[in-house]
């Protein structure tokens, strides 16, 4: 675990760069947690994505599935590699804010 | 022995039963989660799984599977298996299981592997073999390639054979 600083707020997170609290996210958070990753801009069409991912992660305590994702998020299969490239269900939850996808989908 | 990441997987899929195609096709979708490349390899019996018909009706073999049980996890006797219609049966009560785990219907799963970038293709040999055409395949398939083209073009990747 280890501390980060984005949009002058501390953010703790995993070893994976996951955040530990996803409650303290906000957007500014966000684009500080895409460029990390190599993602400079995010676009209101990621944000669909990220918000659909909190939802989920919100109700149900774990992140979607890809599948679940590209069926309900709004956002094809195409679309969600176009906007998370190489890993669209792992880097949309670790920009989200919520913790690693524990599915295998 | 280095610790190298994977960058790219060859994926052959020889079996058409439901646990022959289904290992592949999580396999290869979990790769391109991972950012890795892939390419899916169908031959034989796997050939199923990309022809149209025969892929919306993937079954698992309800005899000569030891590991096959009835709900409830007792061992189900190849007697009780070979009743007409246990396999549909049996079938689709794991689908609906596996459902639940958002593991998709054939068609759908590989689609979100050609939309994740992955490459699809049906064996030469294995589609002269059951006469079988580009027409019949599904259509999205990339391609049918004879062994050898496989191999070129699974250089430089990890050939994993289900």
């Amino acid at each position: 675990m280890s501390e980060k600083q984005f949009a002058g707020v501390n953010v703790t997170v995993d070893d994976e760069g996951f955040m530990i609290d996803y409650t303290q996210w906000n957007e500014d958070i966000a684009r500080g947690l895409a460029k990390e990753i190599g993602i400079e801009e995010l676009n209101d069409k990621h944000f669909m994505v990220l918000n659909f991912m909190r939802k989920e992660f919100k109700e149900k305590g774990t992140g979607p599935s890809l599948r679940k994702l590209k069926n309900e998020s709004g956002v094809n299969t195409k679309e969600l590699y176009g906007l998370f490239p190489k890993g669209p269900a792992k880097k949309a939850a670790l920009i989200a804010g919520i913790t690693k996808p524990v599915g295998c989908i | 022995m280095s610790n190298e990441p994977i960058k790219r997987v060859s994926i052959i899929v020889s079996k058409g039963s439901l646990d022959g195609v289904y290992p592949g096709l999580i396999m290869g979708n979990g790769a391109l989660m991972e950012g890795i490349e892939v390419m899916m390899f169908f031959t034989f019996f796997g050939l199923d799984a990309i022809t149209k018909g025969p892929m919306d009706n993937i079954k698992v073999a309800t005899v000569g599977n030891p590991a096959m049980r009835m709900p409830g996890g007792i061992p189900m006797p190849s007697m009780l298996g070979m009743i007409p219609g246990m396999s549909a049966f049996a079938s689709s009560m794991m689908m609906k299981e596996m459902d639940k785990l958002d593991i998709p219907p054939v068609g759908e799963f590989l689609e979100m592997i050609h939309d994740g970038g992955g490459e699809v293709y049906a064996c030469k040999a294995a589609m002269d073999m059951f006469h079988l055409e580009k027409k019949d395949l599904w259509e999205d398939v990339d391609d049918i390639l004879t062994v050898g083209t496989f191999y070129e073009k699974s250089a430089g990747a990890q050939i994993i054979f289900t």
